[in-house]
């Protein structure tokens, strides 16, 4: 018999899929006691999602437990029968998902899909599952809790989605909450958020909480063991400090030293004038189309002023709505601004006749997986640009595209494959080639790495840096990860709700944030700090 | 909601408009006199003069429009050349058989055909499933005519159970009515559930995918509760899109099922319009339908609320 | 919004969500469906050069022979030969579908192109135009149409054809506004490229997989529109065989000379089986790719 006083264990756990598939996860195996935050920390394929569903017996159709045992308050998993497991499900386990837009059934009210559960795992009347629902509400900060609990789900933002989906789960106070990757699809305040939330309900009431993430350095303040998993396997478990101070994989090492760190900058050219230049630049949504007319329009971006200087990276952070990508894609030509004036090396590039000023602008795009033509070849994609590039002979165009592949660190036979064919980072990698295969003065990046895995960022953005030495190009880097930029920004501009809040030299931000904007962004960026010896720590701020 | 069912009402004014103009041209641009299209050819030169000048033929088309669509909406949709019938009347008599075939067959397939799609998705990829889209693939390849045809011959002729020609209304005989119209209504229903059915089937299983299915499971709820109470509701959406447009084909197509079974509806009323160069009967017939499909077609979007409450304006 | 239906950039009829599994290679739909098409196709280019009697010859001797050795499907009330009639048919049926879906598409591309590319009051003009036009029901058109020209083979055609297009408008123009959010058709601009260049070489390559499935449920709806045009009367006239009038003509013997009214009906089944099993496997098969 196992030791009673686990609440989860899980013992040598291998599920794959089908009889026949890959092995998913390879004896994997941990203990939870209860009240315990495990955080279960892999990248994209490491298995832990799979875990985390077996654990409350809900496996996707063509995954199945091969080998191995998981037991729960001392009953194994499998000796259940079905109705039994149900009745485990929601009463003891509970479960909050990744997505907030499909986290909750969009044809059912708020209310319906709260009390749903209170009503089939307890038996208390109507009445009293309405103000346990209503005090939950108003627990986790919802002001007008009736109507909350008539309305519908699209009606609310995504982090509130995810602080009703908690409140919902945390109504029936079960022992185990899994928690699968529930901020990822969240900006960062928004994350921070709802991680408070439920540490908070969850401390209430004694729960332990199976946290399942990407990222080390946000389950770093809150977990008390963690298990990294790579490739279906436990590569490393114990106590955070442990690991922070001491990593003994490979692995865990590349993992932390993904995260970024302050590097030492190259120094800057010598200029004689800025090399882009906005100047109160106001940008406009049209609002939504009505019948009769359009409906006011919305004003995402007011008088901003910026300038960048050549071979300089400034950085532009900001939470979403603040409208950075909105202005890098003025930048380019893809969105009008209403008002201002944006002038590259003094020419101002919004009136079309100095479209080839605007050219020595290029733009690196976020979504990898939707920023290259599926239909074209990558030749072709390198090549497209230098339609637009005078003078160069067919046998130049080819020999420049060789040349721009090598450099983002793909082989040269790629001219001949497709996009799909191509993982994520070698996707940006072939973004960041189209983008410089012109030898543009300025590039904007408009969240280049916010897709990819933790180790892959760090690969892009040593990339970058690379190139950037190499080039000489100006960047305008744009993030909601403030972390990121800490590496390889020179200056930093902070943005909210449409204005530039604060702007500065990169130490200076990070060290001593003027505005409280700036501040609270920072509270919620990784927390680790790199130490001497080679290890990890929490900072404190 | 009230703003909602205005703004969809509205959009749907231009379209009845348009449509008018459609079915104004599109006899206008028949070969031939339009005062004897419309009279035949048996009329005599005073009839025929008294039609020129009521059709408005010396002013100009728009004119003859204006002065069409102003009887249209008076009721006045001229005479039957064949039979010295009103048309508006007629065209109600035809329709109502028509329609409740249409009805009663579509309502049938779709009570079925949901609950079966339904649960073929759940069963995914199972032999069951299988068989059941291999069994709807085939009964939506079937043409309605053929099938009717073949149940004519086996339960009709062969069998000797229900009547093969002829039509008895339900006022006159509600018992012996509903003998004629069993064998229309059964083909009618087995072509169409094969569509729907695959429908349901393909939207339940987009719809089990999404995390909310697996939260609703976390929760404990069991299976039926899972699929009844969450997937029904969002996977529902298309199939009833999928269900007012096959309401609205049948309107026209419904011509083919009424030949084999020799039913008065409206669509073979169409038919033998053309036939017999009814053009009284041919323009009211083809106003009443498109406008029917344009009603039906705001019905089913007024009802999408009920489903997915994001449509909301 | 348009002011019809949202499914999700989805033509006006029925075409449903991809969502099975893959099967093994090669799918059984494709095999099964693209090996009786075959057959179907064969037998109507057979049809051009060679039938086992004339299809057109009366011989009032054997009139309302049952399938033997010597006419395999029997022979009709003229005595004519019924597989010969069926091999003509199906060349005539098979014909009209696919002049017809081409029409549709090319003309369907084309609008649908230029309402997506040109956006504003002409986006929105078209679109009524063509909402208009969805109104009214397939069948209806063309039997509208068909009472204009009268009955003739390029009749059906051009009845079939306009009475298609708008199904092609809505989901290319679909299409083509989905593809502009999409982050490589930005890029393409941000190059240097025209509109015009990146519609062309961009967005269009980009259409093909709808349009394909899109094409192929059409040539099955067109060819049962087609049957039952001739089924009513109103498709290509007598002596030509086409499967719905064989149909239509052997209703009054169908007590007698149960045979022609079999063999017809079964192989406009068998051709529409074919066309939807095949037109799944299309789908299946082009989807996923674009999802990614």
């Amino acid at each position: 018999m196992t030791v009673p006083t686990a609440l989860l264990s899980v013992q040598h756990l291998k599920i794959r899929a089908g009889v026949q598939g890959q092995l998913a996860v390879d004896d994997l195996s941990f203990t939870m006691a209860p009240g315990e935050i495990v955080a279960l920390v892999g990248e994209s394929g490491s298995g832990k999602t799979m875990a985390a569903r077996a654990a409350i017996g809900l496996l996707p159709a063509p995954m199945q437990v091969c080998g191995g045992r998981i037991e729960f308050k001392g009953v194994a998993l499998d000796s259940r029968d079905a109705p039994a497991m149900r009745r485990v499900r929601g009463a003891q386990i509970g479960m909050v998902f990744q997505e907030p837009m499909v986290s909750l059934n969009p044809s059912l009210t708020i209310g319906r899909q709260m009390s749903e559960a209170l009503k089939l795992h307890t038996d208390l009347d109507a009445a009293e599952i309405r103000r346990r629902c209503l005090q939950m509400l108003q627990r986790i900060g919802i002001k007008d809790a009736e109507r909350c609990l008539a309305s519908y789900p699209h009606q609310f933002s995504g982090g509130m989605r995810q602080r009703i989906m908690l409140a919902s789960v945390m109504l029936l106070r079960p022992a185990l909450l899994i928690a699968d990757e529930p901020t990822t699809a969240l900006d960062c305040l928004a994350q921070l958020d709802v991680i408070e939330l439920m540490l908070e309900l969850t401390r209430e009431q004694g729960t332990a909480i199976l946290f399942i993430s990407h990222d080390l350095s946000l389950v770093a303040r809150y977990a008390h063991k963690v298990v990294v998993m790579r490739n279906g396997k436990a590569v490393e478990q114990g106590g955070i400090q442990e690991i922070l101070l001491a990593p003994r994989a490979d692995y865990t090492r590349q993992l932390l030293e993904a995260l970024p760190s302050r590097g030492v900058l190259a120094p800057l050219p010598p200029a004689n004038g800025p090399l882009l230049e906005v100047r109160g630049v106001c940008i406009e949504h049209p609002g939504p189309r009505s019948f009769w007319g359009k409906s006011l329009p919305k004003r995402v971006v007011h008088g901003v002023d910026l300038s960048i200087a050549p071979g300089e990276t400034l950085a532009l952070v900001g939470g979403s709505g603040s409208g950075k990508t909105t202005l890098g894609r003025a930048v380019v030509g893809l969105v009008n601004p209403c008002a201002g004036a944006i002038r590259f090396k003094g020419v101002d590039i919004l009136k079309a006749a100095n479209r080839v000023h605007r050219l020595q602008c290029q733009m690196i795009f976020q979504d990898p997986y939707s920023s290259l033509d599926p239909r074209m070849k990558i030749g072709q994609i390198l090549a497209e640009p230098l339609r637009h590039e005078p003078g160069m002979s067919p046998a130049q165009r080819r020999q420049r595209v060789a040349e721009t592949l090598v450099d983002v660190g793909l082989a040269e036979h790629f001219v001949e494959r497709f996009a799909h064919q191509l993982s994520g980072g070698q996707r940006q990698r072939v973004a960041i080639g189209r983008a410089l295969v012109r030898r543009p003065q300025l590039v904007i990046a408009d969240e280049p790495i916010s897709a990819l895995d933790m180790t892959i960022q760090k690969q892009i953005l040593e990339l970058f840096e690379r190139l950037q030495k190499q080039y000489g190009f100006a960047c305008l880097f744009i993030s909601h990860d403030l972390a990121a930029v800490e590496r390889i920004a020179h200056r930093v501009a902070v943005m909210n709700q449409g204005e530039v809040v604060e702007i500065g030299d990169r130490d200076a931000i990070f060290d001593t944030p003027q505005h409280p904007y700036t501040q609270q962004l920072l509270a919620a960026a990784s927390p680790l700090e790199r130490l001497a010896g080679g290890g990890y720590r929490i900072r404190t701020r | 909601m009230f703003r909602f069912i205005l703004h969809r009402l509205g959009m749907a004014v231009p379209t009845l408009l348009l449509i008018s103009v459609m079915v104004f041209a599109l006899i206008r641009f028949i070969p031939g006199d339009p005062a004897l299209l419309m009279l035949g050819d048996m009329a005599d030169a005073q009839s025929l003069a008294q039609m020129r000048s009521s059709l408005g033929l010396d002013h100009s088309v728009v004119t003859q429009y204006l002065i069409w669509i102003k009887s249209v909406l008076s009721g006045d949709l001229g005479f039957s050349i064949s039979t010295r019938q009103a048309v508006l009347p007629l065209l109600l008599e035809r329709f109502s058989v028509s329609a409740t075939i249409v009805l009663v067959a579509v309502a049938l397939a779709t009570l079925i055909a949901v609950p079966v799609g339904l649960f073929a998705a759940w069963k995914q990829n199972s032999a069951m499933d299988l068989g059941l889209v291999a069994g709807a693939t085939l009964l939506l390849s079937i043409p309605s005519f053929w099938l009717g045809l073949l149940l004519l011959y086996a339960f009709g002729i062969k069998l000797g159970w229900l009547p093969v020609v002829g039509y008895v209304t339900f006022a006159d005989d509600p018992l012996k009515a509903i003998t004629y119209l069993v064998l229309p209504i059964v083909t009618l229903t087995l072509v169409e559930f094969g569509a729907i059915a695959r429908m349901a089937r393909a939207s339940t299983i987009e719809v089990l995918r999404l995390d909310y299915i697996a939260h609703a499971r976390a929760k404990g709820l069991s299976e039926g509760a899972v699929l009844w109470r969450h997937a029904l509701r969002n996977a529902f959406a298309p199939t009833w899109t999928l269900v007012g447009l096959i309401l609205g084909n049948l309107l026209g197509g419904i011509a083919v099922l009424e030949t084999v079974f020799t039913l008065p509806g409206v669509g073979r009323l169409m038919v033998d319009s053309i036939f017999a160069r009814d053009y009284p009967v041919l323009q009211g017939c083809l106003l009443l339908i498109t406008c029917i499909y344009v009603l039906v077609n705001l019905c089913v979007d007024l009802l999408y609320p009920l489903f997915d409450p994001r449509v909301k304006l | 919004m348009s002011a019809k239906r949202t499914l999700p950039a989805e033509p006006a009829r029925s075409v449903e969500a991809p969502a099975r599994r893959a099967w093994r290679y090669p799918p059984l739909n494709a095999l099964i469906g693209g090996g009786l098409l075959l057959i179907l196709i064969g037998m109507a280019l057979l049809g051009l050069v060679w039938t086992p009697y004339e299809p057109l010859r009366l011989d009032l001797l054997a009139r309302f022979q049952a399938p033997s050795a010597a006419h395999w499907l029997g022979t009709d009330e003229f005595g004519r030969d019924a597989l010969s009639r069926m091999m003509m048919g199906a060349r005539t049926s098979l014909w009209i579908s696919l002049l017809s879906v081409s029409f549709a598409v090319v003309a369907g591309t084309l609008i649908g192109m230029l309402a997506g590319y040109l956006r504003g009051w002409t986006d929105r003009v078209l679109m009524m135009l063509n909402d208009a036009l969805l109104a009214f029901p397939g069948i209806l058109m063309a039997l509208g149409i068909m009472a204009i020209i009268g009955a003739s083979q390029y009749g059906i055609v051009l009845a079939l054809g306009i009475a298609y297009t708008p199904s092609v408008v809505r989901v290319v123009r679909g299409s083509v506004l989905s593809l502009r959010e999409l982050e490589f058709v930005e890029a393409s601009r941000v190059i240097g490229n025209s509109e015009f260049y990146t519609m062309l070489r961009h967005i269009a390559p980009n259409c093909l997989a709808p349009l394909c499935v899109l094409a192929t449920s059409m040539f099955g709806w067109a060819l049962l529109s087609e049957s039952a045009l001739s089924f009513l009367g109103l498709g290509v006239p007598p002596p030509a065989a086409t499967w719905g009038s064989m149909l239509a003509a052997s209703r009054p013997y169908i007590a007698s000379a149960a045979w022609l009214g079999i063999f017809p009906g079964l192989f406009i089944s068998l051709a529409l089986l074919a066309i939807n099993l095949f037109g799944d496997a299309l789908r299946d098969r082009l989807d996923p790719r674009m999802r990614k």
